[in-house]
Parts: structure tokens; sequence; C-alpha cells
């Protein structure tokens, strides 16, 4: 290449491979730095693989990638270069936290790259002023729509000023208005940092025609590169995408053809209908009195700046969203309804994709083919058609969690026409899919629209789109502008072309609520060079290993989200409560109310005195006498009775006669413990009966042996509560601490946000640690409230030293919230790690840790599991210092065991998180 | 027709997702192999090796044939140590008894001065606190009887005791744990699995296109419902005859399929209210807390860990609404007492009244609720 300056990535040899897709074909680059760089090519062509491999998010295959003059294979040089790098991925809003704000967002990352308040607050105005934010600043942004997610994403990656700012696809599902500010905005920080580099990968030829240099890439390798000039002059074609297309091997160019759109058949029927449709979420109004009509056969094209109400609307047209007010119609009748037969006909599409990622792009189609009810026979020839007319005939068999954006949006256009519905309701499903496939989905779409008669409500961002719909309506703040033939729209408004009228729709709506609503909410953007253009000392040296305000940036956003979800704070406080209340009085151990009966063969005053002995007993229930063995048979099997006594016939002669007459005792031993409890009172029972026929009935005069004074110790009464709650307030600290940090990790992974740790300068410690520390907080508050409970409420007093029972629950929560992530880290589902968690807290602490029977006396696994778990060490020092009064000496030995385990599952979970994806 | 017919792929659906998580699947067999055996095996019969110290301050034959007759398996050796160091080891809960044979011991129980000895029982760990003093009572009186027996004779007992066990002739724990974990894995994996297979629907947005289609929530939740509900029962009847029968060798009296009966009509109700937590939970992680809360009562107060009827009242009447409690009875009754129809039927009833109530209550949240299921 002939730029003079320095490359700022070199490329050499990358091949790149998932399974048996070659996404990167020994691709060898040199990207010069300080430069507008744009990758472009058809989806799934590898412009997102190279994009992740340069930032460092996906690890190194074959090959070598420098980055700012060094290898990224290099875990220290990544380490190095990541604060100078800006990595924002593919997909609406991936890499952000949906209950966050807008504001927290910036936030965030603002923190995880060091900044100091005031200066991350300069930033965030700036930012959100000039991404048209500002008003947004508080909404969540799960909330926001796909375009202002897109906008929030841009704002996270450029709030640390990097010198290397890599985006893929960032304007995909954004509008016209906003994508000029937004190139507009970078063209102001590109101007304000000389020597960034900015490196796209985007799906819109004319935004590519202002890049400096652009790479066309197909099928993994590089097709040319060039600025867009040189490429059209190569070429010899009038735009980019002509020559993008004119570039393309013979066989994907197939098929493609210059767009011709047939005229309408007019067709007055009319199937959508809506009639001051209006929704409001709490004070917002997102939908505003919207009227429209569609007729059969048309296609009606749905505009408007991102948030302004077009998913609501369309969502409402379904069915999903039930209107505040206002009607919808489909073929006449009213969607709220919510007719089967009237679904059975549409085609829904939804911004976001909605499929499902564990099913093969095969089976996905087959099944909503199965759901529609498409016959059982055509099913196979449909998915078949599907595959060809989308192209997804090499992806047929994968799963589309990796596959790129723009496949993934066909797969959903597949799914929405497969049973060939009369009507097709499409939220933007073209966005991020590239100019070949678009025009073969329009060409579809036509065909439908003019042959079949289907009638298709399409929004979309892209002009050249729009200008193929029959009508279209454009829309801003939850009410229509303007309805009309596209053509008659642009003439009406003399710009000369649709773009140009929309922003002017636009820029001409958004300055009249501003005037009415918020007169200062939207100040022009405020440049502020003095301050944004910071001294970058720091960020040349290297980077600390280890920085507590990062880990604390993730304590702080963790514990954000925690507030966010007051549900969940409930449960996790309340629950504990409620728990240790259920628990303190549920466990008994006491073994009592032993229903037991009597099966009395000799009925006498003998053997009713023996049964008399025994119905006082408090242990003791009593249940009708049984009166033959058929009888006690049944009575046992059905569980109603502990145990029988059987008297033999006869009993009250031969006790006199001495002839020793037995008594017979069944127990059931279905619950061994249950039994031996039985088979222990009754001997107790029965020895004293003895005692007592002896000295009363017989005048023998009996003298004990020796006498053996059993001393209960530390819970004189053997009450089962004394003993409980010091066991209890351990189980509970185990078991909702773990189950909340479980997610901490794998939720990340499931949603996409991972990849913050990948790309921004924290470590694995950093990262998990600061998951860590809030949950440490919950369980601190939780052990207060338990310790609490069990003084005031089941009045069990702390008897040894306090402090080393608080300091013990600290020692011990730190493993319990440890055990949480380690399986967070371990798994790769949600699920799984909410099941594993179970599994590993609930067998181990009920029944090993020495809460029935002490650890000393378990055998095997259970018996190695007791001697390892944390559980059995703070129940240790609980029962020592509720009841037992001992203190820190006498009890160093579990806070050294809890002390060792610590580590072990901090190291175990660091080792197993990885900081790159694959 | 349809109705079956959605049911039928959407239910196929939840295979193929379930089948797509490895880790899962691992946990799964893990808990119905592995889990069971580890749960069974572990756990001391009532009093196995409990830990004891002796202070021996009489050094006699009597103070030693006493010392000699503990041993495994119910006790573990005795540690014969000093006064200090026994309630050392009672309060860092080395051992759980001490006992203490005071000086001249043995001339005095010949005299028949009727010595003390002391027994101290670690009473925070109630369940063998009363057994082990019960053990060491005989122990201890069996010794010094027999001892006495060779210097004066002992009048014999008027009444003998002839305890018969029924059901569990050995009482063998191990049968107990076994059964008993297993039905705790059935109740854990059968609410996780349906409740978070509605919250990831909901999280990933795919419940949005379920809703989209000509499918009532009716379908959407029963496809659930049989889905796993077959994966539990599966791994159920795997870990009742591989596990539980053939490597614990517990011998089963009833009839296996009886029991497998209960356990459709408990999956019916344990999936119900998978469904009913996946409904209110709005995110895996509020789901995750939820399941703990409703699980962890579920396990403890049905009677598989201690005695329901120890338990207080007011916790057992709640506890019938609750399909567990009315599970592990029949459980007990039918694989260990082989009680048949007749006798557990009135379990079956309740199952299928609590089941039903269940899936109606769970039908009516789940479509009260999928309006705004959406993110």
């Amino acid at each position: 290449m002939s730029d003079t300056a320095l490359p700022v990535i070199r490329l050499r040899d990358v091949t790149h491979v998932y399974g048996t897709t070659v996404a990167a074909d020994a691709v060898t680059l040199d990207i010069a730095a300080g430069k507008m760089i744009g990758f472009i090519g058809p989806d799934g062509t590898g412009k997102s693989t190279l994009l992740g491999l340069i930032s460092g998010a996906r690890k190194m295959q074959k090959g070598s990638v420098e980055v700012l003059g060094g290898d990224m294979a290099e875990r220290e040089h990544r380490e190095r270069v990541c604060p100078r790098v800006a990595y924002m991925p593919q997909g609406l809003g991936k890499n952000l936290y949906p209950t966050l704000s807008v504001d927290e967002n910036i936030d965030f990352f603002g923190r995880l790259f060091g900044q100091s308040q005031t200066e991350r607050k300069g930033r965030i105005d700036e930012l959100l002023a000039s991404t048209g934010l500002a008003a947004f600043r508080d909404r969540p942004a799960g909330q926001l729509s796909g375009g202002m997610k897109q906008k929030l994403g841009i704002c996270c990656s450029l709030i640390h000023d990097p010198d290397l700012l890599i985006l893929d696809e960032p304007t995909t599902g954004v509008d016209p208005l906003s994508r000029r500010q937004f190139w507009d905005l970078i063209k102001d920080i590109r101007e304000r940092h000389a020597g960034m580099s900015v490196i796209i990968a985007t799906a819109y030829m004319e935004e590519a025609e202002g890049f400096d240099w652009l790479i066309a890439m197909d099928a993994g390798r590089v097709l040319a590169t060039g600025s867009a000039q040189k490429l059209r002059t190569q070429t010899a074609q009038p735009t980019l995408e002509a020559a993008f297309i004119q570039m393309l091997p013979e066989e994907e160019r197939r098929g493609h053809h210059e767009l011709v759109i047939p005229p309408r058949k007019p067709n007055a029927e009319v199937v959508i209908e809506a009639r001051g449709l209006t929704k409001r979420f709490g004070k917002f109004t997102a939908v505003d009195h919207v009227t429209l009509t569609v007729e059969r056969g048309e296609i009606f094209g749905f505009l408007g700046s991102n948030g302004c109400g077009k998913s609501t609307t369309m969502k409402m047209l379904t069915g999903l969203l039930p209107a505040t007010e206002g009607k919808a119609f489909l073929f006449g009748k009213p969607v709220s309804a919510g007719g089967l037969e009237i679904r059975r006909q549409v085609g829904y599409m939804s911004q976001a994709f909605s499929l499902y990622t564990e099913l093969t792009v095969r089976q996905n189609l087959s099944l909503h083919a199965q759901l529609y009810h498409v016959p059982e026979a055509e099913i196979d020839a449909r998915v078949e058609e599907m595959t060809q007319r989308f192209d997804l005939k090499r992806v047929l068999d994968q799963l589309p969690e990796g596959l790129p954006l723009g496949i993934r949006q066909r797969l959903s256009l597949a799914v929405a026409v497969i049973h060939r519905p009369a009507m097709l309701i499409l939220d933007e499903p073209t966005s991020g899919v590239d100019p070949i496939a678009r025009d073969a989905f329009w060409d579809l779409m036509l065909g439908l629209s003019r042959n079949d008669g289907v009638t298709i409500f399409i929004s979309t961002h892209f002009m050249n789109e729009a200008e193929r719909c029959d009508r279209i309506s454009l829309m801003n703040a939850g009410r229509i502008l303007a309805t009309d033939k596209p053509a008659a729209m642009v003439a009406a408004s003399g710009l000369g072309t649709l773009e140009a009228t929309f922003i002017a729709y636009l820029e001409k709506a958004q300055a009249e609520t501003e005037k009415t609503n918020s007169p200062a909410a939207f100040v022009a953007p405020v440049v502020k060079p003095a301050q944004v253009a910071k001294p970058r000392a720091a960020q040349s040296a290297r980077q600390p290993v280890f920085l507590l305000q990062r880990l604390l940036t993730y304590a702080y956003r963790e514990s954000l989200e925690l507030r966010r979800d007051p549900i969940r704070l409930a449960l996790a406080l309340g629950g504990t409560i409620l728990l240790m209340f259920v628990m303190g009085y549920g466990i008994n151990l006491d073994v009592n109310n032993l229903s037991y009966a009597v099966l009395d063969g000799d009925q006498t005053s003998a053997s009713q005195d023996y049964a008399l002995n025994l119905s006082g007993s408090r242990y003791f229930v009593e249940k009708p006498a049984i009166t033959d063995y058929d009888e006690l048979d049944r009575r046992m099997r059905n569980g109603e009775l502990s145990f029988a006594i059987e008297i033999p016939p006869n009993y009250g002669q031969d006790l006199l006669r001495g002839a020793r007459p037995t008594i017979g005792l069944w127990v059931d031993g279905a619950m061994p413990q249950r039994a031996e409890t039985v088979l222990g009172y009754m001997q107790g029972m029965h020895a004293g009966y003895l005692t007592d026929l002896a000295t009363h009935r017989l005048g023998l005069k009996t003298d004990a042996l020796f006498n053996l004074e059993t001393r209960y110790r530390y819970n004189p009464d053997v009450a089962s509560l004394v003993a409980m709650v010091p066991a209890v307030v351990p189980l509970l600290l185990l078991f909702i601490p773990a189950i909340l940090t479980t997610l901490g990790v794998v939720r990340e992974k499931e949603l996409g946000s991972i990849l913050n740790l990948y790309v921004t300068p924290v470590t694995k410690l950093e990262f998990l640690l600061g998951k860590q520390l809030p949950y440490i907080v919950i369980g601190m508050v939780n052990f207060v409230l338990m310790t609490l409970m069990a003084l005031f409420l089941f009045r069990v007093p702390v008897t040894g030293s306090f402090l080393a029972l608080a300091a013990g629950a600290l020692l011990y929560l730190v493993c319990a919230t440890g055990l949480g992530l380690l399986m967070s880290t371990f798994m790769d589902s949600q699920i799984a790690a909410i099941f594993g968690t179970s599994i590993a807290t609930i067998l181990p602490a009920v029944q090993f840790a020495g809460l029935l029977n002490p650890v000393s006396s378990l055998s095997g696994a259970g018996s190695f599991i007791g001697h390892l778990y944390p559980t059995t060490y703070f129940l240790t020092i609980s029962r020592g210092t509720f009841s037992k009064g001992l203190g820190f000496s006498e009890l160093s030995t579990s806070f050294f065991a809890l002390a060792a385990i610590i580590p072990v599952l901090t190291v175990a979970s660091v080792l197993l998180l990885k900081k790159q994806g694959e | 027709m349809t109705t079956l017919a959605n049911i039928f792929h959407l239910g196929i659906k939840e295979f193929r997702s379930l089948y797509r998580d490895p880790a899962m699947l691992v946990l799964i067999a893990f808990a119905f192999s592995l889990d069971i055996y580890i749960a069974a095996h572990s756990q001391p019969e009532t009093l196995q090796n409990a830990p004891i110290a002796i202070v021996d301050e009489d050094q006699t034959p009597l103070s030693m044939s006493i010392t000699d007759s503990l041993y495994p398996p119910y006790f573990r050796k005795p540690a014969m140590t000093s006064q200090h160091d026994a309630d050392f080891g009672m309060d860092t809960g080395r051992y759980s008894f001490s006992l203490d044979i005071p000086p001249n011991f043995q001339s005095d129980v010949i005299a028949g001065r009727q010595p003390a000895v002391q027994l101290n029982v670690d009473a925070t760990l109630v369940s063998q606190a009363y057994i082990g003093a019960g053990y060491l009572q005989n122990i201890v009186g069996g010794d010094v009887g027999d001892f006495v027996q060779r210097y004066r004779s002992v009048t014999p007992l008027p009444v003998g005791v002839e305890p018969r066990t029924l059901f569990n002739p050995n009482l063998i724990q191990e049968w107990f744990s076994a059964v008993m974990e297993l039905i705790n894995n059935i109740t854990m994996l059968s609410i996780i699995l349906t409740g978070a297979a509605l919250v990831r629907e909901r999280e990933h947005g795919t419940i949005e296109h379920l809703l989209v289609m000509p499918l009532t929530p009716f379908q959407i939740m029963a496809s659930k419902v049989w889905s796993m509900g077959v994966v539990v029962l599966l791994a159920a009847t795997f870990g009742l005859e591989v596990m539980v029968r053939g490597v614990i060798g517990v011998a089963i009296s009833g009839s296996v399929l009886l029991f497998l009966l209960g356990v459709v009509l408990t999956l019916l109700a344990t999936t119900s209210m998978g469904i009913f937590l996946g409904t209110i939970a709005r995110s895996m992680p509020q789901f995750g807390l939820l399941v703990i809360l409703v699980l962890l009562p579920l396990e403890i107060l049905s009677g598989s860990l201690t005695p329901r009827e120890s338990m207080p009242t007011l916790v057992q009447k709640i506890m019938l609404v609750a399909p567990t409690t009315h599970f592990v009875s029949l459980a007990q009754a039918i694989l260990y007492r082989g009680a048949g129809v007749s006798v557990v039927w009135p379990q079956f009833l309740a199952i299928l009244g609590i089941a039903v109530l269940f899936f109606a209550a769970a039908l009516i949240r789940f479509r009260r609720s999928i309006g705004t299921m959406q993110s």
C-alpha cells in the first residue's frame, strides 16, 4: 500500500475457522494509522471475525495480528494496548447492561478506564448531546429502541478517547438523522484527536463512500483494497454499491439484477387498520393516536427516528402489546380479540433476533412450519424453498448463535414467510443485511405483494427501500407526520431526495417539540477541546496488574443492577428471614408425637397397666387398639403407626408366675433414625415400667449397680431450637449468597456483555472480586438479620464471642459467594448454573457438613466432601459461639480452614474464566 | 388435534434446547447417579463412628472392659485422655461424647456403693445425643452387670422385650438416604427445568415469537410440562432401577410401576410450580432465588429429612398443600413397606388434586402475565 503512515494494524496470514466454516482465510493486510478504514462485504465473509481479532476479543488461531506495534497473541501486549482501543460489537446493544440507565452505562465504562468524576461528567454530557440521547439519560438501556441502543454503544466506546476505534456495523438500525449526527460526531472526534484510527465494518455503501480506504471482502478473503474512488474506477461503475457487486465472484452475483418494481393492481380492501392507536408506558407516550390503513397487496413503509414508536405500533398491530387507547383491525377483525385464525395469516419479524439460538437453522425453519400447520408432507419442500430463496444452504445445520447478523436476519425473514401468510409485519427486516441479499429479499416481497396479494407492513432505515414502497408514513415521537407515496412526498418537499425530505421533516418536528416541551434540553453539541484533549501520559505507562478502582467499578455496577431490581433484593433479604423462620421452627429433631397402637392379647389389668404406662408419654400418641395381625400389618404398612406393641395372651398370669413373658415391639424401619429413636425410648419406658413393677407390684427391692449421670451440654434441654438456630445460619448464609453470585458471570456470557471483560483493561481477578463484593455485603446484612432473629425471636443467645461469630460469617460469605462464582465461570448456561449450584450447596451443606451427624462419623465421599466444605467449619464456629461460649482461640482451626478455602475458590475461578472469546 | 400437534412440536423443541446444553445434561446424569450414590453411602447409620473420649481415673479391669466394649461401628475407638482435653474436645466438636469413670469405680461397684459415671453429651447434635446416651447406658450397664455376676447373683428381669423391625430390618440408613435423595432431585430438577425454560424464552425474546404464532398459552405451557416431565421421569427411572435398586441394593418391596405413576403425578404438580415461578420471576437471577426459597421448605419439611409428625402442627398443616409431602409418604409406603393401591390411594388422590390445582393456577397466571413477558 502506498500510504506513508506507519501501519496501525498488520495482519499476516490470519486464518480463523469455526467448526468447518472458514471465516478468515490467510488474510494479509496493512492498515495505515490515522485513517477511516472501512470493511465492506456480504454477510458472513469474516468482517466481524477480523475486527474481533484486531480488538483482542477473540483468541487467535493462526497467523499474526499486530496492533499498535505489538503482537495481539501476547497477553502483556493486549493488556498494554487495550486502554487505547475501543471496540463496539455487532448487534443491538450487546455489550450494554439493560437495567442500567443510559448515563450509568457510559459512566461504567468511564470508571473502568479510570476517569475522574468531573472528567466522566463532561464526556458523558458531550457524548449524549451529540448523539441526541440527552433526553433519555435516565432511561434503562433495555427500554431503548434498537437504534438508540446502537448510539449508546457508540458513546460507551468513545468515552475513553481511544487511539483505535473499532466499530462493527455501528449504524445498523440507526435512523438517517442520527446517522448523520453520528458521522459528524466521529468527524469531530477525529479532528480533535489527530492520529486516531477508525475501523468500521458497514453494510451501507453510501457511508463507505466517505471513508479514506476500503477493504472489500468475500468468503474470508480480501477482494480488493483502496479508496472508494479507486474501486469505482477499477470496476467502471457509478456507485460503490455497483462496484462492489461487480467485484464479487460470478456465482455470487448470479441472479442479481436491477430491481424493477411492477405496478400494483389497485385493491381497495383494507387489511390493516389503526384508529387512534395509543400506547403509554407510565407517563411516557410511546405511540400517540396513530391512524392508518393499508390495503390488500400494498407494501406500506414505516419510517421514523429511533425510538419514535414504530416497533410499539407494530407490536400493537400483532396483538403483542395491548393498546392503551384506540383500536387495531386486521382483516376487518379487531386484534384485541386475538383469534388464532388471524395469527395464522400473519408473518411477524421482530427487531431483535427472537428465534431459538439452541436450534439449528433447519430446525428453526421446520419448527415454525410445523407450528403454523404447514402440511407435514410439504414441510421439507418449504424449508428447501426458503433455504434457496435466502441463501441459507451453507449454514443449514449450524446454530444461529455464531452466525453473522445479516444471516440471522435472513433466517428471521425466512421464518416469517415460511407459512405463506396473507400479511407480513416486518420490523426492520433488512438492518444489517448486505445489498445483494436485500435486493433478493425485496424481489421476494414484490412477488408476494404483486402476485399473491400479500399485504406488507415494513419499517426500514434504508431510503432506497422506502422508495420501493407503495406508500410510506413518517413518524416522530409517537406521531405520524405524513403519509403518502414516496415520490409524491419528495416532490412536495422539493428537496430532491427522500433522505433529505425525511431529515427535514424530522428536524422540523424535533425543533417543535423542543420548543414546547423542554426549551433547554437539547443544546447543540458543545465541544470542549480543553477538557477532552487531556494529556495521555497515563496510557503509555504499563497498566498495573491489579487496580482496586476497576474492581470497585464492577462492584458498583453490580450493586446498581441489584438496586434496579428491588424484587431480587427483597427476595434475598426477605427470603432469608422467611427461611430462617421456616427452618428454625420446622426442622425439629426431637422425635415426638410418634403414633402407636396396642395389640392386647391378654386384656387383663396387668396388660392394660403396661399400655397405660406408654400412653402418658409426651413422645407417643396412642391410636385405637389393634385387634389382629392383619390389621397390624395394614396399619404399619400405610404408615399410620410408627410402632406397635403386642402384649401376648396370658401376660398377667405369666408375670405373676415368674414365667418371664415377652412384649412384642413392632417398629417401622422405613425411617431408620426414627426407628432407632423409638427403640431407645421404648427401652427407657420399659426399664421404668420394670422398676415400677418391681417396687410396687412384686414388692421386690432392686438396687442399681451404678448411676450414669448424663449431662447434656451446651443445650441442657436438648431443645431442637437451640440446636437448630446456630445451624440454620450457616445453611442460609450459603444457599442465598451462592445463588446470588451464581449467575454473575454466566449471565454476561449468555447475554453478551462478557465482551467488556475481553476488551477493557479490567483483569479477571478484578472482574470476579468486583462481582463478589456486593453480595458479601448483602450476606453480612443477612447475617445481622438472622442474628437478631436468633436473639430476639428464637431467644437463642450468643454465649461466646460475637466478634468471632461475625468474623467467621465474613470469611464464610467470601467462600459461599466464591462457590457461586466458580459455578458461574464453569457453566455455559444460566439454567445449568442454577441447577449446579443447588446440587453443590444443598446436599453437602445439609448432609455432609455436620448438621445432623458429625463430619467425623461420615464415610466415603461424604466424609471427603465434609472435610473440604466451608459449611463444616462455619457450623463449628456458629455452634461454638452461639452455644458453647467459645471465642477466636478455641476456634482457630476452623478460621484457618475457611481462610484456606477462599484462595482455592478464587484461583479456580480465575483459571476457568477466559479473557478472550473463541 | 392441532392442539396436540403444537404441544408435541414445541415439546420436541424443548428436548433440542436441552440437548444443546451439555453441562446441564452432565448435571442431570450426576444428580441421578453419583449424587444418589454419595448421598446414600456417606450417611452414617443412626449412630456410627460417634467420636467419644474416655477419662479413665479408675484403671481397673472393669473400667478397661468398658473402654474395650466401645468399638465401631457405633462408636469410634475411644480416645483415652484427660479431663481437660475431653472438655476442650467437646467444645471444638472433636468429641460428641465423653465418659468420665471416677477413681475406685470398680471397688465401689462391688461394694454396692452405686458410684456415678459421668457422661457428657454434645446436645447440639440433637439426633445423636439421645440415641448415643441410650446406647452408652446399655453398654456400660451390660459391662457392669456382667462383671458383678462374677461376684454375686443378679435377679433376672421379670418381663422381656422383643423388638422386631419391619420393612428395613437392619435399619440400613442407606436405603432411606438413597430414596430421599432421589425424591429431592426429582423435585429440584423438575422445578428448575420448566421454570428456567420459560424465563429463558423471555430473556432471549423468543416468547415474543411464540405469542404471534397461532398458539395458546395452554399449548406453550403444556409443551414444557410434558417434555421436561419426560426428562425427569426417565432420569428418575434410571435413578431408581439402576442406582437405588442395582448399585445401592435397596430391597424394593412394592411395585416400581406404581411408584413411577406417583412420580408422573408429582411431576405434573412440580413442573406447574416451575411455570408459576417462571411467570413471577422477571429474570433468571430472580428465578434462582425463588427456586431456593421454594425448594428448601419443600425438601426440608416434606418428611424426607425429619419425621413429619415431629413438626409443629401448623407446619404440618401447611405442608399438606405441598405435593412432595404426599410424594414422600407415598414413596416410603410403596418402596419400603410394599404398599399397594389399596393403601396409598389417598396420597395419589391428594397429589392429583394438588397437581390439577397447581396446573390451573400456573395457567391462569401465565395467561395473565404473558402480555408483559416481552422485554
